[in-house]
């Protein structure tokens, strides 16, 4: 008979380890699906994990590793404070797209205005928009004591609506010939997010990499990231010690807003190009299961949002080149949160053999 | 725009019909967090019942044996979640959230090849004497039998929850864990079965959505669904009676938009399309909720 008995303190050892184990349990069970699938089980995994790094087109698919990967480590720096406070923001992707259409909007209203201010302006205003966004449940949170997972979740549809009713009526493109969608930003030089489009280079992936740099000093060195921990790990222990915990719910579905906001805003102004009804792919979502794999800590976050990225553009080419069914590849970035959570009881718990183990 | 083409007694019968999908997920959800559990999973066990129910029924010809098998289906899934949250004691909101994400996917895949056909014939009842009421009878009484499948079962547990013996062991389970582990119960086992009640119930949920709703397959068809029903668990303070009536009052808003869609509003279809979230929202903030149960979201690890 198996026994669990608490560890006094997570192990270090499987901290790092489950993540790695839990990549290896969706290896063999994505294998297993993809046989059941019809498909050679090795060749798809090897197409998925290790194509896009090395195959003979990889020049062409690790920029692309840059594109997807920045939006979804600029998200789940985001998500990683709330959810180490225990404040659940399961709503980024509308975030993530309010952003988008305040920054798009700026470019737009001024268009065809060359100035270097116009980008600035731009990120600002996409910011303010996903913060704004977010703000929404946490306000209510700290006013009425709504559930924020509910309220921000809502608050998706009625975004996916909103983009509609933008890419439809109010943002699209009047030389467009009753397409719907906005004008393309890329293609205006001052509202361009792209730096150099071969290299998947644009502004967001700057701000990815500066967002985990701030993030891992403000965790580690700052009163704040102190504050955070304690309220995820002892709430009790966090008002004594005098943290605010209205502030801190506010504070940190603020970050998170501001940052799905300027994620959504890069997007649009670079890879994606325009407003369009199908905008969003879902990163929002996709960027909490970065969050949790690569253990709630900037550096963990970045490598998850590589490996993310590279299920992404593997599963693509696997769709083009052996057919597999693009829902295989959501299927999979689900199971892999599935075997995390599973694995991460090894994390907090030894087990024993025996009945009577415990003590 | 044109008022006098909505129907009153057609806007409150089909209120019933847009109401009962969410009610089957609710009621399913009420239980398992009158246990103690909270399963943020009710969309992903939703769509898989969705899917589910349709292959079966579609395969069948029958919409019955496709409802079994939308709660079967459901009820499979929550094992997961119940296995991951009770006996590896994983984090409780995670782990729904990761049941959402698998269950899109999951459904995604499996009714890949189901896209574009129509479900089987559900016809309605016409039941002899009470539905040739005037006014009453065509919106209470004129409906397909699931309506009243949906109703019997929040009556069911009401009535369960209020004088059951095992009612009693199950709110005990949710309110305090520890009391109830040391009076003998067995908190993990009476847990199991209330997630797997709650798989299916939101499979049923689903698949009355794609066998009868709607009814066709179409990849995310639950939009949301799932996740306002746990909104009117927190709004009916974990009664089911009040249940019914937030699911009526979702139900109201849902059918009035589509109604003033089709009337030819002044507003974009967007913006009315967006109301029943709104309302949701609205409702949450409004409705100063009761007091949860008292290990709602919390692990049980029996240590001594």
């Amino acid at each position: 008979m198996l026994m669990l008995e608490k560890r006094p303190q997570p192990s270090k050892t499987w901290t790092l380890a489950a993540p790695i184990l839990a990549v290896i349990l969706t290896m063999i069970c994505g294998g297993l699906l993809f046989a059941a699938l019809g498909k050679a089980p090795l060749e798809t995994i090897r197409t998925i994990f290790l194509d896009p790094l090395f195959s003979e087109f990889a020049w062409f698919y690790r920029p692309q590793l840059l594109i997807k990967g920045a939006p979804l480590a600029l998200i789940a720096i985001g998500l990683s404070f709330g959810f180490r406070a225990g404040i659940w923001n399961i709503g980024a992707e509308g975030q993530y797209i309010v952003g988008a259409i305040c920054g798009a909007a700026v470019g737009l209203a001024v268009y065809p205005t060359e100035s270097i201010f116009i980008f600035p302006l731009m990120v600002i205003a996409g910011v303010l928009g996903g913060m704004l966004w977010a703000l929404i449940p946490g306000i209510l949170k700290v006013k009425f004591d709504t559930n924020e997972i509910l309220v921000s979740l809502m608050l998706v549809y009625v975004a996916e609506q909103l983009l509609a009713s933008m890419a439809l009526s109010t943002l699209r493109n009047p030389e467009g010939m009753g397409f719907p969608g906005s004008r393309n930003l890329a293609k205006y030089d001052s509202a361009s997010s792209w730096i150099s489009e071969n290299a998947g280079m644009h502004w967001g992936v700057v701000a990815a990499f500066i967002a985990v740099i701030f993030a891992y000093v403000t965790l580690s060195r700052h009163q704040f990231g102190f504050n955070v921990r304690l309220a995820g790990q002892s709430p009790r222990a966090a008002r004594f010690a005098g943290v605010n915990p209205k502030l801190l719910v506010l504070v940190c579905m603020g970050i998170s807003g501001g940052l799905a906001g300027a994620a959504g805003l890069f997007e649009v102004a670079g890879p994606a190009g325009q407003i369009s009804i199908d905008f969003n792919v879902g990163y929002g979502f996709t960027a909490i299961i970065v969050a949790f794999l690569g253990r709630l800590h900037p550096i963990g976050i970045l490598l998850a949002a590589g490996l993310m990225a590279l299920t992404y553009i593997g599963g693509e080419i696997a769709q083009s080149n052996l057919g597999l069914p693009g829902a295989a590849i959501q299927l999979m970035q689900g199971m892999l949160l599935f075997f995390l959570l599973m694995v991460d009881v090894l994390t907090n718990y030894r087990v024993r053999f025996g009945k009577g183990a415990t003590t | 725009m044109d008022l006098s083409a909505i129907n009153p007694i057609l806007l409150l019968a089909s209120l019933m019909v847009a109401a009962t999908p969410i009610i089957l997920a609710a009621v399913g959800e009420l239980i398992v967090e009158r246990a103690g559990v909270l399963n943020l999973g009710v969309e992903g066990m939703m769509i898989t019942g969705a899917v589910c129910g349709f292959i079966v029924a579609v395969n069948t010809g029958s919409p019955f044996l496709g409802f079994i098998g939308a709660a079967i289906g459901g009820a499979v899934l929550s094992l997961l979640f119940g296995f991951l949250t009770q006996f590896l004691l994983a984090n409780q909101v995670a782990t729904g959230l990761a049941l959402t994400l698998f269950g899109l996917g999951l459904s995604a895949l499996m009714g890949q090849n189901y896209i574009g056909i129509k479900a089987p014939e559900f016809p309605d009842w016409h039941i002899p004497l009470l539905g040739d009421i005037p006014v009453i009878g065509p919106i209470v009484f004129q409906h397909d039998p699931m309506v009243y499948v949906g109703l019997a079962i929040v009556v069911a547990v009401w009535a369960f929850l209020k004088f059951s013996r095992a009612g009693l062991v199950l709110r005990a389970v949710g309110e305090n864990h520890e009391a109830a582990h040391a009076l003998g119960y067995h908190v993990v086992r009476v847990r199991m079965l209330a997630i797997m009640f709650g798989g299916a119930c939101a499979g049923l949920g689903g698949a009355y959505l794609s066998l009868v709703r709607v009814p066709q397959w179409t990849e995310g068809m639950t939009a949301g669904a799932g996740w306002i029903a746990l909104a009117i668990v927190v709004f009916a303070s974990w009664k089911p009676m009040r249940l019914l009536l937030g699911a009526y009052l979702f139900g109201g808003v849902t059918v009035l938009q589509l109604n003033l869609q089709a009337a030819g509003m002044a507003i974009p279809v967007e913006y009315l399309s967006m109301s029943p979230y709104l309302a949701t929202i609205a409702v949450l903030v409004i409705m100063r909720s009761g007091r949860a149960p008292g290990s709602l979201g919390q692990s049980f690890h029996a240590s001594r």
